[in-house]
This record gives C-alpha cells, structure tokens and sequence, in this order.
C-alpha cells in the first residue's frame, strides 16, 4: 500500500452564516496514495473545485485538518503563513486551458517556477529542458504558446507543474478542451507522472472519456463525498 | 527572469504606440520648462549684454526696465567723476514697430556710446558701430541681413554688424544705434507737434537718457557707491545682480507661476493618463497574474512587473519627448531653453509620477485572488 500523499479529515467549508450559509464541502476525508491518478466527479455546484482550492492553499478552510506530503499544513488555521512558498514546494497546478503566460515562451514557463524555487537560471534551463524532453515537446522550446496546439499547450502546462519535483498534482478540467486522442495522451502522461515521480495526481473532470482511465473516482454531491468508485 | 520586459516585448507594438502618445505630452512639459528658461535667458539677456557693475537711474525709481527712468544726459559725465567708477556711459530703451519691406517688426532699440558700457556684448558677424550716425547693429531675429538698409523715421540706416539671440523680455529683437540716433527716433517730434513745441520754447531733441551704466575699478565697494550715488535725491542705483532680480522679479514672476502651475496641471494630467495605461494593462492581465501567484510567485514579483511597465512606459516616453524637444526647440517663436538639471528634476518628477500611476494597478493586482486562474 503507498503512503498517502494527501490526507483531509473533516475539511468543511461553509460560505455566509444564519439564514445566507451555504455549506460547499461538508467533513471531507479523504486519503489519496502516492502513484495513483484520481477523479473528482459530481454535478456543478457539488463542491469538486472548493475540494481542489481547499487542498491547493487558495481557499481557508472553516473547520478539519490537511496533511499535504506528510506535513501538517491546516489544523483550524495554516500553520505556515507563506501559502504561495507551499503551494511552489509541495503541488503543481494543471488548468483547463493550460494558463501558459502567454508573453513567456515555452522553456520561460517553466523556468519562472524553478527560479521562484530558488533554482539558478542554468540550473532552471537545464530542467526545463529535460521536462520538455520528458514530455516530448522540446522542439517547442522557444516557442510561444499562442504557437503551440492544444495538446502541446497541455503538455507544457504539466511539464510546468512538474518543475518543481512536487508530489501533488492538481489538474482542474485538464482534458475538457481536447478532442479524445489528445485527452488519453494526457491521461497517460498524468499516470506515467504519478508512477515516475510518485506523485499523487487528482483530477477535477466532467469528461466521460476518461473515466475509464482514472484509478480511483471520488463523487462529490451537495458538497458531501460519496462513496469511493473504482475505476479504470 | 524579467516578466516585465517580457509582457513588453509581446505587446510591442501596443507600448510603442502608448510612449509615442506619451511622449508628446511630456515634451509639452518639458517644453513648458524650457520656454521659461528662455524666457529667463530672453529678460536677462538684455541686462547683461552691457555687464555693467552700476545701473544709475531716475531718484525712488527701479527703472529702467521694471518702471520708466529719465535723466539728464550730462548725469553721465557727473556719475564718472565719482571715485571708484571705471566708465560710464548713457544709454536709451524703447520698442518700436518698424515696416520693412512690407513686413512689420517689433524691435527693441538701445541707444548707447559706442565705446562706452551699454554696448552689445558680442557680434556674430559684422563690425561695431564706428560713425555717429545711421549705423544699427541688429539681431539675427529681426530677419534684417547684413549691409541692408531700411528707414527708421526720417533716416536711413545701414545694419553694420549682427548679434545672436539679443532680445528683450517680450522676445522682440534688440536693435543697437548711436545714443543720438535713439534720442532722435524717441524724442523729437515732427510736423504740427514740433510745431507746437517750437512755439512753447520747447524745440530739438531733450537730452535726456534711461539710465547710465557705470564700470567700477577693482576693489571698490558697490554697497557704499550705491549709497554714495543715491544720496543724491534725483537718483537712484543698483548693482548688477539688483537689476537681473528686479527684472526677474517684475517681468518674468507671473510668467513663471502661470508656466508652473500649467507644468503642474500637465504632470498631473501624465500621471492620470499612466495610471489609466497601466491599469489597463493589469486588467489585461488578471488570468496571468492569477496564475503567477497560484503557482508561487510572491507579491513582490507582481508588485516588480508592473512598477517596472510603469516605469518603463515613462522613462522611454520622457526621453522620447525631450529628445523631440531638443530637435524642434530652435524652430519655437521664442527661445527654448532646456537646461541639465531641469531634465534631472523632470526626469525625477515623470519617474515618481509612474510610481504614483502604477498605485492603481498594483492595488488591483494585489487584490486577485490566484483561484481566479481556475476554470473557464
């Protein structure tokens, strides 16, 4: 049995108080392994993207516990205070429509996390380059990303997540703008990811398609988590 | 790694096209400054052509430039008796409309002494004045070329030399003539008028001068002559350094506030339209910050890319509008004159002004939440 990478214990967040509060996510746990490639379904407003803020530092959480890579980072408050630093050390992001900077080129992209990281600028190139050979876009170094195409974009935007070795990665609707081919070899770069790095990749989709290829799928409904499916 | 001049480089052609218009509105200030330097070098240039150490004028007057001074031409012989005057020499102030050649000029005639302080101080091209009548040095803004003649009153002069940039406070060219001449042109009158004054016993020229400017010899005390020379009740003195502050004072002041304060309202207007640009520019680009910040970059970083825009965007539109003042200055009306610390201060006032301006954007910025680079 792998570790698990992310561990969330009663994590509710509530909107509003008295008559206005809205409930979004209702005492949450969830453990999620390291090399395992994970789903979060459910309808608009179930609460799958307030999940994701809450485990990526973006949103406070009202009440329970997050243990991110093995460190206790909320107990009713975060217990570090540089949020952004936590995010850069421990999780690597993936959007729906990559969010590349557009005025950085491709390597730029990714060697913005690293020199954030601390990384010299030889060291940032170095690994940004080996990323985009890893991904097979390394031809694409120089190029912008309004050059790239979709799968490319995506591609660059999770060698960008990956910069930073982190061992969570969140994927928010990462295959919902690409056609069925290109969502699988995505998928397939996520698993390859997950079992390379042992990195525990949780992905927020709607898209059916690859559902298939998920190792475990989590429903989130009116903010509460039901039972887990099995997947793939 | 600079994401400012990255975002630039990607929008080149949007901030080349922001400086440009920029840079027109900062040369407008920089040429507000510089028209009041000329102005400055315009009111202090016919006061320190002669460079006299002594201005002797009308008693409990501040003339001749600031109020009218009359006195008696023999003051002249009487003020370089005194001990401790070097030289001294008479000279006569007036602006006159000519018409030469169907054009009409507004000059500024001094009348002096050849050979004695009131003179021009340097010619550009021709000779001194040398016979007693009829010879006029004139400026190069008058238009008048060297060896032409025209007709002033009654007589006809010849221009013998020419000075450069010799012009009185209003920025008309200075024409030099013989003391006589000038009393002539300023106060005999013709016709039924000197007519008039023939009858009255009032005939020929009056012998009277604006002012007599006096040269000291080494070492004299100028506080104790002005003294000595005031203690006679139908005159009054001031040093040099009196004079170019009275003239400053009275001719240039209200010119200088009014200068100012249009300099201020444009500063302002700058800082307005910078902090409206660099807004924008932040508006633009809301999803990039947001997902700089979720992906780890601190506040300074952001802060960093957009002061720097700012900053950027203003130090490029200064230095365009002062380079295009530099090259347009001498095709002004009057004379543009930029001096070195004058680009420092207003180099110094554009670049707070972007910090000023960049407020905005940077509050803005400071204010996405990184969740914003979530979803669709």
């Amino acid at each position: 049995m792998n570790e698990a990478i992310v561990q969330l214990r009663g994590l509710s967040k509530h909107y509003g108080e008295g008559t206005t509060r809205v409930d979004a996510l209702k005492e949450v746990d969830l453990d999620i392994s390291a090399g395992s490639v994970v789903g979060l379904l459910g309808p608009s407003g179930s609460g799958k993207s307030t999940l994701l803020n809450l485990i990526g530092a973006i949103v406070d959480p009202s009440a329970g516990l997050i243990r991110l890579d093995g460190e206790l980072v909320y107990d009713g408050r975060w217990i570090r205070k540089d949020l952004r630093r936590l995010r850069l050390e421990k999780i690597g992001f993936i959007f729906q429509f990559h969010n590349l900077i557009p005025f950085l080129n491709v390597s730029e992209n990714i060697e913005i996390v690293l020199e954030l990281a601390g990384y010299t600028l030889a060291d940032a190139r170095k690994r940004s380059l080996e990323l985009l050979d890893y991904l097979q876009v390394a031809d694409r170094a120089q190029a912008k990303p309004s050059q790239l195409s979709g799968g490319q974009a995506q591609r660059v935007a999770i060698a960008r997540a990956l910069a930073n070795r982190p061992r969570i990665i969140l994927a928010d609707e990462p295959t919902a703008a690409l056609d069925f081919e290109r969502a699988t070899i995505v998928i397939d770069l996520l698993h390859r990811v997950a079992d390379e790095q042992h990195a525990a990749v949780i992905v927020v989709t709607h898209d059916e398609k690859i559902m298939p290829r998920l190792d475990e799928i989590h429903v989130l409904r009116d903010g509460a988590l039901m039972e887990k499916e099995a997947a793939g | 790694m600079n994401l400012a001049i990255r975002d630039i480089r990607h929008h080149m052609g949007r901030f080349v096209l922001t400086c440009l218009g920029l840079a027109l509105l900062l040369g407008v200030v920089v040429s507000m400054v510089g028209i009041y330097r000329g102005l400055v070098s315009d009111a202090l240039s016919l006061v320190r052509a002669p460079a006299p150490d002594l201005w002797v004028v009308e008693g409990k007057t501040r003339g001749p430039f600031a109020e009218a001074s009359r006195i008696p031409f023999d003051m002249r012989d009487a003020i370089a008796r005194i001990d401790g005057i070097a030289e001294a020499g008479a000279v006569t102030y007036q602006s006159l409309q000519l018409e030469i050649d169907g054009r009409i000029l507004r000059a500024f005639v001094v009348g002096y002494e050849p050979g004695r302080p009131g003179g021009p101080a340097n010619l550009a091209e021709g000779r001194p004045i040398e016979r007693s009548h009829f010879e006029i040095v004139a400026d190069r803004r008058t238009g008048i070329p060297l060896a032409a003649k025209f007709k002033i009153g009654a007589d006809w002069f010849t221009v013998v030399g020419r000075t450069a940039g010799q012009v009185d406070s209003a920025g008309n060219p200075t024409i030099y003539m013989t003391l006589k001449d000038a009393q002539k042109i300023q106060f005999q009158q013709e016709g039924a008028a000197a007519r008039n004054l023939a009858v009255r016993g009032e005939s020929g020229t009056p012998n009277q001068v604006n002012a007599v400017l006096a040269k000291l010899k080494p070492g004299v005390d100028r506080l104790a002559l002005v003294q000595a020379i005031e203690r006679w009740k139908h005159l009054s003195a001031m040093t040099q350094n009196d004079q170019e502050a009275l003239l400053l004072q009275s001719v240039v002041e209200k010119a200088r506030k009014q200068i100012g304060l249009f300099t201020a309202i444009l500063l302002v207007v700058s800082t307005v339209i910078i902090a409206l640009i660099i807004h924008t520019m932040t508006l633009d680009k809301v999803r990039e910050i947001a997902t700089l910040k979720l992906i780890g970059a601190p506040d300074r970083s952001i802060v960093g890319l957009i002061l720097q825009q700012a900053l950027a965007m203003g130090t490029i539109s200064f230095s365009l509008g002062a380079g295009l003042l530099f090259l347009l200055a001498g095709h002004f009306p009057r004379r543009v004159e930029i001096l070195p610390g004058d680009i420092i201060a207003l180099a110094s006032a554009v670049a707070l002004a972007c910090v000023l301006a960049s407020m905005l954007g940077v509050r803005h910025a400071l204010k996405i939440d990184p969740a914003q680079a979530l979803g669709g």
